[in-house]
C-alpha cells in the first residue's frame, strides 16, 4: 500500500483520518447534548443556539476559518487563553485541523442525532421514570439506545464532512505538508504542481473509497440496530 | 395503604375538580372520555403537576401546592400500567421486566422474580422482545414490570381498552389475581362497566371533572340514580356468591345469600367466592312463583325503589338477600303487576343472558 503512495500522499490520508477522528470524537458529546437541548428544551436563546449551530453550513468556509483564526490563533482571545493556561495551541498545527472539521461538521451531526431524539417516544421516557429511573438513567437506558442509530448516521455523516473539509482548514491552520495537509489539501497542491496529476488522481481515488467504505459501514450497523431495537421508530411498542 | 386525592386543574377549557380516597383494593376511575379521570391517575403518578391540590399516600404527600411539595414520578413508587404497554421496544421481555427492580428500595430477590411472572403466565416470553408479542402479552407483561418495582400503588390507566374482547378475557383473571395477591391499593380507570363491576372494590364516577359518586362499587353499581347516569341499557348491579358444585351439564351452582343462581360452567373451585353482573334488562318480574318456564333462576326479591327513565322504562331496585340487584322492566309492566317499594316479587334471569365475561373471582 505505501509502495503505490508517495510519502507526501501517505502522510495526508493518515492525518486526515486522524483528524477527522477526533473531530467526530471530541464533537459527538457536545452534539448529542446540543441535540437534545434543541429538540427539548424551550428556553430563551434556543433559536439563537440553532442558528449558530448551522452558521459553518451557510457561511463561506473561508470566513469560518478567518474567524477561527481571529478568536483561537495565538493572537485571537480564546487561543491565548488557552495556550497560557493548557499549553493548548491550534494555529498551525493538526489539532487547529481538528477544531476547523469538528466546527464545519457540527451542523450535519447535530442536525442527524436531532431529528432521531425527536423521533423517540417520549411515552416510554414517562414509563421508565415511574418505574423509579432518574431523568439522567432515563436517559442513559431509554433515549440513547433508542437514538443510537442516528448518532452513528450523524457521525458517519460529520466524518466524511471532517475528511472532506478544505477551506476552512486552509484558511485556520494553512496548507503544512505533514502537519495540517489533509486530504483535500493535498490534493489541491499537487495540482498547483506540474506533473502532480497523478498524484492527486490516487488521493482523489482513496477519499472515494474511504467515503464509501463509511457509508457502507453506517448502514450495515444501523440496521443491525434497527432490527435489534424492534419497530422501536414506529413508538411505543 | 390509603390513598387521599383532592385537585383542580384546569386546562384546554376543562376544568377538573375531584375529591376522593382510595382505600385497599381496587378503586375505579369511571367515567366518559373526557371526564379527567386519566388527568387524576397522571398527578396521582407525577406525570402531570396539578394547578392544585394534594395527594397522599398512607404517611407520603406525593404533592401539595399549597407546600410547593412535588415528588417527581422517579421517586413516588407507582407502578403505572398504560393503555398502550409502553414496553421498552430495545430491552427483552425479562430485562423490561428487571427494569424497575434496580430502584426498588425493598430488593426484590429472584423468588418475587418467579412468582410474578408465574402469577401472569409469562414464563414462557422472557426471551422475546416485545415487538413480538401480542397486545395481551404486552399487557401482561407491563404488568408484571409496574409490579417488580415494588411500587406502593399500582395505577392502571384503560389497560384493556386498546385490546379485543378475547384478549381482554384473557388478561381479566389476571388483573383479578393481582388485585386478590399485590397485596396494594390500585387505581384503576376505565370507561367499561363490565370492567369496573367485575374488579372495582371501590367506584368513584367522574363526569366533567367531577366527582359525581364514590362508594364501594356494590352500591354505586345498583344506585338506580347512578345506573341511569351509566346509560340504561348498560346498567346493571353485581351478585356475590359462592360456588356449590358444577354440575355435568355445563351449569355451575352459586349460593347467593338464601337463593341460589345457575351460571354458564364458571371456572372456580366448590367453595370458592364469585361475583356476577346481571344487567338490568336480563331481569324479568314476576308478581308470583313463576312455574314452567325455562329460566333458571328465579330469586325472591323484595321491592325498594322504583326509578323512572326518561324513555318507557323504570328502573327497579331489588334486595335479594342483604345484595342488590336491578331489573329494567317497563313503567306499563310495572303498572300493570302493581310493584311498589316493600313488595315482595320473584326476579327472573336467564342463565344464557350471563356473559362469561361478566363472572369474575372474589367477592371484593
Amino acid at each position: 500500500m505505501a509502495e503505490w503512495l508517495a510519502p507526501q500522499e501517505w502522510q495526508a490520508v493518515l492525518l486526515s483520518l486522524k483528524v477527522a477522528l477526533w473531530a467526530v470524537v471530541v464533537s459527538l458529546p457536545l452534539g448529542i447534548f446540543t441535540a437534545y437541548a434543541l429538540a427539548r428544551w424551550r428556553f430563551p436563546g434556543r433559536q439563537l443556539l440553532n442558528g449558530l449551530v448551522h452558521l459553518p453550513l451557510i457561511l463561506p468556509p473561508v470566513v469560518t476559518g478567518y474567524l477561527l483564526l481571529t478568536a483561537f490563533g495565538r493572537q485571537g482571545v480564546v487561543g491565548n487563553f488557552l495556550e497560557e493556561n493548557f499549553g493548548l495551541v491550534f494555529a498551525f498545527r493538526w489539532t487547529g485541523a481538528v477544531l476547523a472539521a469538528a466546527v464545519m461538521a457540527f451542523p450535519l451531526m447535530v442536525r442527524a442525532i436531532r431529528l432521531s431524539i425527536e423521533a423517540v417516544d417520549t411515552k416510554l421516557e414517562q414509563a421508565a421514570s415511574t418505574l423509579g429511573a432518574s431523568p439522567v438513567f432515563v436517559f442513559l437506558t431509554v433515549t440513547l439506545p433508542l437514538i443510537l442509530p442516528g448518532v452513528l448516521a450523524g457521525s458517519v455523516l460529520a466524518f466524511a464532512k471532517a475528511m472532506g473539509e478544505f477551506g476552512a482548514t486552509i484558511t485556520f491552520v494553512a496548507n503544512i505538508p505533514g502537519q495540517t495537509q489533509t486530504l483535500p489539501s493535498a490534493i489541491y497542491a499537487f495540482l498547483q504542481v506540474p506533473g502532480g496529476e497523478s498524484s492527486a488522481l490516487r488521493l482523489v481515488l482513496i477519499s472515494i473509497a474511504v467515503a464509501m467504505a463509511a457509508l457502507i459501514a453506517s448502514e450495515v450497523l444501523a440496521r443491525r440496530l434497527q432490527e435489534r431495537n424492534g419497530l422501536a421508530m414506529r413508538g411505543a411498542a | 395503604m390509603t390513598l387521599e386525592v383532592s385537585l383542580a386543574h384546569a386546562f384546554d377549557g376543562f376544568e377538573l375538580d375531584c375529591a376522593f380516597s382510595a382505600p385497599a383494593g381496587v378503586t375505579a376511575l369511571f367515567g366518559r372520555s373526557g371526564s379527567g379521570k386519566t388527568t387524576v391517575v397522571q398527578a396521582v403518578a407525577g406525570l402531570l403537576k396539578p394547578g392544585r391540590g394534594r395527594v397522599r399516600l398512607e404517611d407520603r404527600i406525593l404533592v401539595d401546592t399549597a407546600a410547593r411539595t412535588f415528588l417527581p414520578p422517579h421517586r413516588r413508587r407507582i407502578g403505572y400500567v398504560f393503555q398502550e404497554g409502553r414496553l421498552f421496544p430495545h430491552l427483552s421481555v425479562r430485562q423490561n421486566l428487571e427494569y424497575g427492580q434496580r430502584f426498588s428500595a425493598r430488593k426484590s430477590d429472584s423468588g418475587d422474580f418467579a412468582h410474578i411472572v408465574a402469577l401472569l403466565g409469562i414464563e414462557d416470553l422472557l426471551a422475546r422482545r416485545p415487538g413480538s408479542l401480542s397486545g395481551g402479552e404486552k399487557q401482561r407483561v407491563a404488568i408484571g414490570r409496574a409490579l417488580l418495582s415494588s411500587p406502593q400503588l399500582l395505577a392502571m390507566d384503560e389497560p384493556l381498552a386498546a385490546l379485543d374482547e378475547p384478549r381482554k378475557r384473557e388478561i381479566l383473571p389476571y388483573l383479578e389475581r393481582v388485585r386478590d395477591e399485590a397485596g396494594i391499593p390500585i387505581l384503576y380507570v376505565s370507561h367499561s362497566l363490565a370492567e369496573v363491576a367485575r374488579l372495582a372494590t371501590t367506584l368513584v364516577v367522574l363526569e366533567g371533572g367531577k366527582v359525581v359518586a364514590a362508594g364501594p362499587s356494590a352500591d354505586v353499581l345498583s344506585d338506580p340514580a347512578m345506573a341511569a347516569r351509566f346509560g340504561g341499557r348498560e346498567a346493571g348491579a353485581v351478585l356475590r356468591g359462592k360456588v356449590i358444585r358444577h354440575h355435568e351439564d355445563g351449569l355451575s351452582e352459586i349460593a347467593v345469600d338464601g337463593s341460589t343462581l345457575f351460571l354458564p360452567a364458571v371456572d372456580a373451585a366448590p367453595g370458592s367466592e364469585i361475583r356476577t353482573r346481571i344487567d338490568a334488562k336480563d331481569v324479568m318480574l314476576a308478581r308470583k312463583m313463576p312455574q314452567e318456564i325455562s329460566a333458571l333462576n328465579v330469586l325472591k326479591s323484595r321491592v325498594i325503589s322504583i326509578q323512572p327513565g326518561s324513555g318507557p322504562g323504570v328502573l327497579v331496585q331489588l334486595s335479594v338477600g342483604g345484595q342488590n340487584l336491578l331489573a329494567r322492566i317497563t313503567k306499563r309492566s310495572a303498572a300493570a303487576l302493581g310493584i311498589e317499594p316493600g313488595m315482595t316479587v320473584y326476579a327472573v334471569a336467564k342463565t344464557v343472558s350471563i356473559a362469561p365475561l361478566d363472572v369474575g373471582k372474589g367477592t371484593a
